[in-house]
């Protein structure tokens, strides 16, 4: 097995990718878009009067500065909003997965929505032929979401027009030059080398063809590729239809854990005893972006084994893993928020929260709406988006999707989620876009606004930022993970509150610990800085580390596979039992077929000679009996005395008399049966046989 | 070992479905049905014969509910909360979002319209359904360590599934009820092909073939518009749930197509419920009906309105859905005795109705009086329409399924005993597979699959998934494996022998049509992928079997090889050829050997036959010119023309044994010095 790490991602919308061979297959997991360098563009439309004179002047200083081309850095103005690029924004993928060849994949695993959207990209490749998977929800999801991003660039398209060569204009490296140095670094990275994996946005009917080529499967469905491997997804609890997944070939057992939560609002929780396999790929890295940002955190130990119930039997561990301080802890930071907006409503400011999660979004419309009731406030609440509406009629339709909660609504006749009242009662309207007429009659401020994309680059977030960027009552609800200086450049400026905010998006550092010893794998490939903290020493299981861009090789532990014979083909096996000890042993005869990952013997279909001759043999005759043997099928033959000498002491040759002459030489490891008539040889070779061991 | 199948009801019956069956030790009940037909206690199913000492929790490691219909969910509250079982119950989210709802309806008729004494409370059905475990479609659920259970999809009702389970080799699959063909808002019934030893399926429909659903609806949707055209009132007497809705979809899309404007009423609450269950639950729908959720979910039905208790004698036509169905009491019973004395008014009733409700009456024969109880009499001048749809499958389905399947035995359920015997009778001949219909209350007995696990080593593996050809072409006269001409025949001159099956098979079909037609005389090809061949089983006492490859199976004996070979030394007649060349001995070896080369290699065309200088190779035979003087292998002695003569040392392993031979056989008629 090899496995690469290709990149490990960066927030919540941008998973881990990597690539793992295994039994000959190549499977790539996940295939993300890297959205935090999109702040570089500038979003549409930007006020014109404005810019136009900014942009003829900052024209003309640049032209000067590459007459002269004397060291940029000095006269470099600050970072303003004239810096941002104006033209139609592309998309950064996977530099790393550009090094490969998509047609040689076999296997592409979804484990999230967020995780399917550069998906396009890949399967509009030439040559892309491999099977994708992902869960039925993530597949509907990924591809709402894929159809609102689309929509909401079309807006760019729509302003800079639609000249194909144009698109990577500012890529040329004169323009590169122009580029301001910090936008430079995010775009290309600090060393400026990542200009690969740039991509222009696909089309709608990009979508559409990568659609049909993904295959959807339940939670807990087997899929079974190519008869050696058996794929299943069970629930992570990230976000509705995201999954872990389980891989069983005939060499290894496999589970892939991505960024996972134990107790969830909305999604199904965390099914983690389903992946108790022989080795764990661990690839969540969420609580290791909050590690790495508190330094000198190397060499403490990610949990007091003293604290660990002494045999930490299983019972106590589960309770561990089950402690439900991490929802409290979610619910209070959701509270907090309700609180802000309550507070900003109350001055009559407005509420902005530009989020993409579903799941959140989801628990915050209920939990608003319950806050504003309670103040007895009368303020509207919109959701727009362009695919608004489909978001939430799907959302009302997944209950096998969702946690025991919101099941246990189902069977006791409630409504799923609190939003089908809400839309019933007139507090929740849903619009696909900010100029849909319907808006402009019904808009009120203050008011609660939920809509895409929190890069607060795309969408109707950019045309309600501008609005209310100046006011200072209004609230803008960010997450973790967005460069919120970039982000807001071209917002100031900025008089909005602004909280940020991150919401629990994978295993907590203190659980990674417990939830090893629970799943008791053979083989732990963990992250190189959580490798670190795991005391390798005294645990049960053999940690491999990978880090990013490199290739993990792992060992196999198992030379033998399992090989299933059916009673039927058993029958038919003549076995013969070996002289010494308890030995059976026998030709196997059938039809071999590979097929859920299990090698199975079948009895054949068509008629076999059955007189099966013995091909190998070992073990040294015994002469007396050969000759006894010999003399019962009616052969008779004497045993030559030794001929003395020290060359040939150790061959003996017995000599046939009756029915004809001939000899069997037997030497150390050999015997050679010489006579001249073909039916008296096979009874010499029967009777040999018969010493012998042989099969 | 062997699976066990005691059927506790619907065995040549239709009604309180529940089949229990033991797999290697572990115990399933499938369904846990009530019959609406009895009031006494053989309404449910004689529990007493799972467990004698009544021990349900030691005796069953689990119920497998199908859908929610009462004939298979009905006992399942008095199963659990009176005679007490406690462990796990299975059933599709659907079926568990609406068999509480189905369970309370039936109770509530049972106790409020019949007075009788209840059976189960409505606490015990919230008490019952908290041990349910939801299952989604596909979703493979280990139960405990050995028992693995899987849903598939069944069409029928919504939620309905199949369930398949698999206790060690042995797997099996029970339908439930089930329909093979689409209708208004379910799909088929979908199911993987597996190895199967036993297939338990209903069998409604065990004789009847139907066409087409469309034009059967198209009926339906005449009468009801025949009827509320003349000014008449419609009464559909349907159990809440399933029927209900797929009707309500039919009429609605009619209503809006034909812009009629006479009210479609629901008789109570419940099914306000029921159809905010089906809104949610839409991706459990047909195709068709799941598409198009996001802009109008088809739930949302547009001219069906609630109906209240007044509007019984209210003037003007209308459409009525009134639970319970089979009007075996309650509220639709109540209409009926309004409005059948009306000839304007019409009943519409399912295919199938239990023997005891007045819908059986109303369908065997004409009746004009039906006497409720001693006292009542109804006079029944209405019209009658019998709906020829069913949610079930017709008995080309049920065959398709079997075939599809292919199960080592089949158990028919759910159906009427004479048909049944006549399926049975069917399946058995055309298919080739035994086939039960066991009464209830008995057992049926039937061998399972064991399979034997091995160890392989991966030399093995790897030598089987890398083809292992051998072409052999021979002529038509030689007759050497008498076992191939014989499977053969006289007309088809190939055989193919293939051990790695799977892979080749459209080879083997390729080359069979190719050759069957081509060759009637040509040269016979052979062609052996024997892989499976080289590897040994070996089986040690109480350690686990091994399969390893022949070559590395002395290393894994701890054994050293002892060769057995053939030896013989015979004279071949090179004529004057070793006089007229007057060459040294060495030279002289290899121009016999060259010589002997040229013939061989013509001899035997389809053989690569090697000159190693030294020595001729074909296989494991070997073939060297003998200069000594005493070969101990020599076996004819006597020379007559010892110039004219060399003698060949030969020598081959048992595998080549039939081409020795043969190559002896050139060599004896060989006469070197003519060539």
């Amino acid at each position: 097995m090899e496995f690469t790490c290709l990149s490990k991602g960066g927030c919540f919308y941008f998973p881990p990718c990597h690539m793992l061979n295994i039994c000959g297959f190549r499977i790539q997991f996940d295939c993300p878009v890297d959205f935090s360098a999109l702040p570089i563009f500038s979003p549409v439309p930007f006020d014109f009067d404005v810019l136009s004179d900014k942009e003829l002047s900052s024209h003309l200083g640049h032209d000067s500065l590459n007459l002269e081309n004397v060291s940029e850095e000095k006269t470099e103005k600050p970072l303003d909003v004239g810096s941002l690029i104006k033209a139609e924004p592309c998309y950064k993928i996977i530099k790393n997965l550009c090094l490969w060849n998509p047609s040689f994949t076999n296997i592409v695993l979804i484990s999230s929505p967020m995780g399917m959207l550069g998906l396009p990209f890949l399967t509009r490749e030439k040559g892309f032929s491999a099977k994708i998977y992902a869960t039925e929800a993530t597949t509907k999801l990924g591809k709402i979401m894929m159809d609102d991003l689309v929509a909401m660039h079309m807006e760019f398209k729509q302003f800079y027009g639609s000249e194909d060569d144009a698109i990577l204009h500012w890529m040329r490296p004169e323009e590169l030059k122009l580029l301001h140095r910090a936008l430079r670094g995010v775009a290309f990275g600090q060393d400026g080398a990542d200009l690969g994996g740039w991509m222009p946005m696909y089309s709608a009917a990009d979508v559409k063809d990568c659609m049909q080529k993904v295959e959807t499967l339940r939670y807990g469905e087997e899929a079974c590729y190519n008869g050696a491997l058996v794929i299943k997804a069970f629930s992570s609890g990230l976000e509705i239809g995201a999954c872990n997944w389980t891989i069983n070939c005939p060499k290894r057992d496999i589970a892939y854990i991505s960024s996972s939560i134990f107790f969830s609002s909305n999604a199904m929780d965390f099914d983690y005893l389903a992946l108790q396999k022989e080795t764990i790929i661990y690839s969540d890295f969420s609580s290791l972006e909050l590690m790495n940002a508190i330094e000198n955190y190397t060499r403490v130990p990610l949990m007091d084994n003293n604290l660990l119930p002494l045999g930490s039997n299983e019972e106590a561990l589960a309770n561990l893993l089950s402690d439900p301080a991490e929802t409290v802890e979610e619910s209070e930071k959701l509270s907090f928020i309700c609180s802000c907006a309550i507070q900003s409503v109350e001055s009559g400011g407005s509420v902005l929260i530009p989020m993409n999660r579903l799941g959140v979004t989801l628990q915050l419309l209920e939990q608003i709406s319950a806050s504003l009731d309670y103040s007895n406030l009368k303020v509207p609440i919109y959701f727009i988006s362009s695919v608004a509406e489909e978001l939430l009629a799907f959302a009302n339709v997944i209950p096998e999707w969702l946690c025991k909660q919101r099941q246990q609504k189902l069977f006791s006749g409630e409504q799923v989620f609190a939003f089908v009242e809400l839309l019933k009662e007139k507090k929740l309207h849903v619009f696909p876009a900010v100029h849909s007429p319907k808006l402009l009659m019904n808009w009120q401020e203050p008011c609660i606004v939920f809509c895409p994309h929190w890069s607060l680059r795309l969408g109707p977030v950019v045309h309600l930022l501008r609005r209310w960027c100046g006011d200072p009552s209004s609230l803008l609800v960010l997450e973790n993970g967005l460069n919120v200086e970039l982000a807001l450049l071209p917002f100031k400026p900025m008089n909005m509150k602004v909280l940020q905010c991150s919401f629990q998006s994978g295993i907590k550092l203190e659980k990674v610990q417990p939830l090893l010893k629970v799943l008791q794998p053979n083989f732990a490939v963990l992250p190189e800085n959580l490798s670190r903290l795991i005391n390798s020493n005294t645990e049960s299981f053999t940690v491999f580390s990978y880090s990013e861009g490199k290739t993990l090789c792992v060992p196999n532990l198992k030379d033998s596979l399992e090989l299933e014979i059916t009673s039927d083909s058993a029958m038919s096996f003549c076995w013969r039992k070996l002289h010494q000890g308890n030995v059976d042993i026998t030709r196997l005869k059938g039809e071999l077929s590979l097929n859920c990952g299990k090698f199975k013997l079948f009895p054949e279909n068509a008629q076999v000679a059955t007189d099966q001759r013995p091909l190998i043999h070992w073990g040294q005759p015994d002469l007396e009996k050969l000759l006894t043997v010999l003399s019962k099928l009616g052969i008779e033959g004497s045993l030559q005395q030794e001929v003395s000498g020290a060359e040939s002491s150790n061959v003996r040759f017995i000599h046939i008399h009756d029915p004809t002459t001939g000899v069997i030489e037997i030497q150390e490891s050999m015997t050679i049966i010489s006579v001249v008539d073909k039916t008296l040889s096979a009874r010499i070779f029967y009777a040999l046989n018969s010493v012998l061991d042989g099969v | 070992m062997a699976i066990d199948c005691l059927v506790l009801g619907a065995g040549q019956e239709v009604g309180k479905s529940c089949v229990v069956v033991t797999i290697n030790g572990k115990r399933i009940m499938f369904d846990c049905g009530m019959h609406l037909g009895y009031h006494d206690h053989h309404q449910y199913p004689d529990f007493s014969r799972i467990s004698d000492s009544r021990d349900y929790n030691t005796a069953l490691s689990c119920v497998i509910i199908t859908h929610f219909h009462l004939d298979h969910i009905g006992a399942l509250a008095y199963f659990t909360e009176v005679c007490g079982y406690n462990g796990p119950i299975y059933m599709t989210y659907p079926t568990m979002a609406l068999a509480p709802l189905m369970l309370e309806d039936y109770r509530k008729v049972m106790v409020d319209r019949r007075g009788e004494a209840e059976q189960f409370t409505n606490d015990h059905i919230m008490e019952c359904m908290k041990k349910v475990v939801p299952v989604d479609l596909k979703q493979t659920i280990q139960v405990d360590e050995d028992l693995q259970i899987r849903a598939y999809y069944a069409g029928h009702v919504l939620g309905a599934a199949m369930f398949y389970a698999k206790v060690g080799d042995a797997a099996m699959v029970y339908t439930g009820d089930y329909s093979m063909t689409p209708d208004r808002h379910l799909g088929a019934a979908q199911i993987d092909r597996m190895q199967l030893d036993l297939l338990i399926t209903e069998s409604t429909y065990a004789t009847t073939i139907r066409d087409s659903k469309y034009g059967r609806e198209r009926e339906f949707l005449k009468a009801v518009h025949n009827c509320v055209a003349s000014g008449g009132k419609v009464l559909i007497p349907t159990f809440a749930l399933g029927r209900a809705q797929e009707l309500c979809i039919l009429l609605d899309d009619y209503w809006e197509r034909m812009s009629l404007k006479v009210p479609i009423y629901y008789s109570a609450g419940l099914t306000v419920q029921a159809n905010m269950y089906y809104k949610m639950l839409i991706s459990w729908t047909s195709q068709k009906v799941k598409e198009t959720y996001s802009t109008r979910n088809a739930f949302d039905f547009k001219n069906v309105q609630k109906f209240d208790r007044s509007m019984i004698d209210a003037p003007g036509p209308c459409v009525l859905f009134a639970t319970p169905g089979m009007i075996s009491g309650g509220f639709s019973l109540e209409v009926f005795k309004r409005w059948a004395p009306s000839k304007l008014n019409l009943i519409t009733l399912p295919g199938y109705c239990v023997a005891g409700t007045i819908g059986h009456k109303l369908m065997s024969g004409k009746p004009t009086k039906i006497d409720l109880d001693k006292d009542t009499q109804i006079d029944v001048q209405c019209q009658v329409h019998q709906l020829a749809f069913s949610p079930h499958t017709d008995s080309k389905g049920i065959m398709d399924l079997v075939k599809f399947l292919s199960p080592k035995h089949v158990i028919l359920v759910h159906g009427e005993k004479p048909k049944m015997a006549t399926l049975k009778e069917r399946i058995h001949s055309e298919l080739g597979i035994p086939c039960h219909d066991p009464a209830n209350n008995e057992t049926v007995s039937i061998s399972s699959t064991l399979s034997v696990k091995a160890e392989a080593s991966s030399m093995f593996i790897q030598s089987c998934s890398t083809p292992n050809f051998k072409f052999l072409k021979r002529n038509l006269n030689d007759k050497i494996d008498s076992s191939c001409k014989a499977g053969v025949g006289g007309t088809s001159s190939l055989f193919i022998r293939k051990c790695s099956g799977l892979h080749f098979k459209h080879l083997n079909r390729n080359l069979d049509a190719k050759f069957d037609s081509s060759l009637s005389c040509g040269p016979e090809l052979q062609v052996s992928d024997d892989r499976v061949k080289e590897g040994v089983l070996v089986m040690e006492n109480g350690k686990k079997p091994k399969v390893v490859h022949q070559d590395e199976l002395l290393l894994f004996l701890g054994e050293q090889e002892h060769e057995v070979r053939f030896a013989n030394c015979r004279p071949v007649y090179v004529g004057n050829l070793g006089e007229t060349h007057v060459m040294n001995c060495l030279s002289r070896k290899s121009v016999w050997l060259s010589q002997l080369f040229s013939k061989l290699s013509s001899e035997l065309s389809d053989r690569n036959v090697q000159n190693l200088g030294e020595y001729l190779q074909v296989e494991s035979f070997t073939l060297s010119i003998c200069s000594k003087e005493n070969c101990p292998y020599r076996t004819t002695n006597r020379i007559e023309n010892e110039c004219a003569i060399v003698f060949c040392c030969c020598s081959w392993l048992v595998a080549d044994e039939i081409l020795a031979w043969k190559i002896i056989s050139i060599l004896e008629k060989h006469d070197l010095g003519s060539t």
